[in-house]
């Protein structure tokens, strides 16, 4: 009994406990996400934004999500049912997965990571290639032509910024010698000119388009453009299954927003390399590193008119793709030459 | 270990039995659907023998690119699957004979080490136990040193399949006025706008 408690049910105790210590935080974040792009949006179009329910409006997330959980889940009657409810699970799964691999801060005994895997690289880039599948079901499952060309428009979208971002993920790994993401954070070490976004800072440009792309967000949103398409993939559902699909797409921007941030903004570490900045834990550095991204995110929302479909395809496939392409080869080199290839 | 082992028969038994699913699924998305969850479930035993770097692949190119090209192929197709059932009976015969030649080859590959002990010297080095080398880097130095040239061969080989997709594929029409952004960006304010000074009464 005492080898089956210490040897299984403790650690297998303890792992769930580091999930929830991610998930909790992660979905609250998630809410708070809406209000704040909300409230950014507002400021930035001179309005005032969410400001009935709660203070500050705070609570506005709670009753959208009540909303959309006490409708009626409507089903559409030449849909696939399976496969139907399984797609939005998938999206939501898959956008959670990723953070096991998201290094989050440091101390004496090691890094505060779920499971620190020397091809944590790879693990996000196969992850976040999964997210295609989510798509391509929900809109097949549909059994309607709106769905299915918004899942076509969205997955043709996806797997061609995913090329550069591939692309962009080598130099990254290049310039650190390693595929894990605790050792990609601990080569930026020693304040923020080390970091990534100064010595491959077109790399970074383009990686954070990409992100744009890959989570279908303005100037990119084609998949969803509410006021010239119909709403793409997501057309049939409603309620419970709509908010999985929406609960995803958050987090897969907190996620994107994360993955910048450990591969080009040093992720936990502080931004110089002082005792009393040293002394803020990990977790909230990456916290504010992440919230400047997401702000920067919803700041091109309000700024940016969407691009037209064929504009897309062109700046992912012959503006960006080369670009990576020769930046690859090119940072190669100079590493080599200059001999600061990393061990 | 007994985690592992319950692991290994989860993935193995799921593996298996959704392989079983491509072949008998009625609908052919849902073949696809069921392929990819035998790639998943592939990849799980990759990672369980300690390959990560081969499971994170198979991932990235089967699952997030080649079945996803499978997926938008038969989705598009317009299948009658009446006609699929009917086509069953004929294509029995050879479909087995093809079964039954690659269960007798993988039964042999696996024989050899009984038939033949020493043929575990023509095995490629194994990573040795403890090394300091992440299984990552020994694929990469040797796919880089040792089989260079056979590695850039496979290259080649897609590269041209590639250029040959596209050549296939690509038709010029004549009369079909597309963007052009460099000569967009590349117009000059001289050369489009005129500034006249149209008198009352006269028009341009």
């Amino acid at each position: 009994m005492m080898v089956f408690w210490e040897g299984y049910a403790l650690p297998a105790l303890i792992l769930i406990g580091w999930i929830l210590l991610i998930v909790v935080p992660l979905l609250v974040g998630m809410a708070l996400l809406t209000w704040y792009e909300r409230k950014v949006l507002a400021a930035m179009m001179l309005r005032k934004g969410p400001n009935v329910v709660g203070p500050f409006g705070l609570l506005q997330p709670m009753a959208d999500g009540l909303k959309l959980l006490m409708k009626e889940t409507v089903i559409p009657s030449g849909a696939n049912r399976a496969v139907f409810l399984f797609a939005p699970v998938l999206t939501f799964t898959l956008a959670l997965v990723a953070w096991a691999v998201i290094p989050l801060g440091q101390s004496e005994s090691g890094i505060w990571v779920l499971s620190n895997i020397n091809v944590g690289v790879l693990y996000l880039f196969a992850i976040s290639s999964l997210g295609v599948y989510g798509i391509i079901m929900a809109g097949w499952a549909s059994n309607s032509r709106y769905a299915f060309l918004g899942a076509l428009r969205s997955a043709a979208q996806m797997v061609s910024y995913e090329v550069s971002i591939g692309f962009v993920m080598i130099t990254v790994l290049i310039a650190a010698g390693s595929l894990n993401l605790s050792e990609i954070v601990l080569a930026q070490q020693g304040g923020f000119w080390n970091w990534y976004w100064i010595p491959l800072a077109p790399m970074f440009v383009v990686f954070f388009i990409s992100a744009l792309a890959e989570t279908n967000r303005h100037p990119f949103d084609l998949p969803e453009a509410e006021a010239e398409l119909v709403a793409g993939y997501f057309v049939e559902y409603s309620a419970f299954p709509f908010a999985l699909f929406f609960l995803g797409e958050y987090i897969n921007m907190i996620m994107m927003s994360g993955i910048t941030a450990v591969l080009f903004m040093g992720g936990w570490l502080p931004p110089l390399d002082v005792w009393w900045l040293n002394w803020i834990p990990g977790p909230i550095w990456l916290g504010l590193k992440i919230a400047f991204l997401l702000f920067v995110f919803i700041w091109v929302r309000a700024t940016l008119p969407r691009y037209r479909y064929d504009q897309l395809m062109r700046l992912g496939w012959k503006v960006f793709l080369p670009l990576s392409l020769v930046a690859v080869v090119a940072y190669a080199g100079v590493l080599l030459y200059a001999g600061w290839l990393p061990a | 270990m007994i985690l592992q082992a319950i692991a290994f028969y989860l993935f193995a038994f799921v593996a298996v039995a959704a392989a079983v699913m491509v072949v008998t699924a009625r609908n052919p998305v849902h073949s696809v659907l069921f392929l990819v969850l035998t790639f998943f479930n592939a990849a799980g035993l990759f990672v369980l023998t300690g390959a990560e770097f081969l499971a994170m692949i198979l991932v990235i190119v089967y699952v997030g690119a080649v079945a996803v090209l499978f997926l938008f192929v038969v989705m598009m197709l317009d299948i009658n699957f009446v006609e699929l059932r009917e086509g069953f009976q004929r294509y029995l015969p050879i479909g087995g004979l093809i079964a039954a030649i690659l269960l007798g080859e993988i039964v042999f590959v696996g024989g050899i080490w009984a038939v033949a002990p020493g043929v575990e010297g023509a095995l490629a080095e194994k990573v040795p136990e403890g090394s300091a080398l992440t299984n990552t880097e020994m694929i990469g130095r040797l796919l880089y040193t040792k089989y260079i040239y056979l590695f850039q061969l496979a290259g080649m080989v897609l590269f041209v399949a590639m250029v040959g997709a596209i050549v296939l594929t690509l038709r010029q029409r004549p009369g079909v006025r597309k963007q052009k952004i460099g000569e967009q960006v590349r117009r000059r304010r001289e050369e489009t706008v005129e500034l006249k000074q149209v008198q009352p009464g006269e028009g341009v």
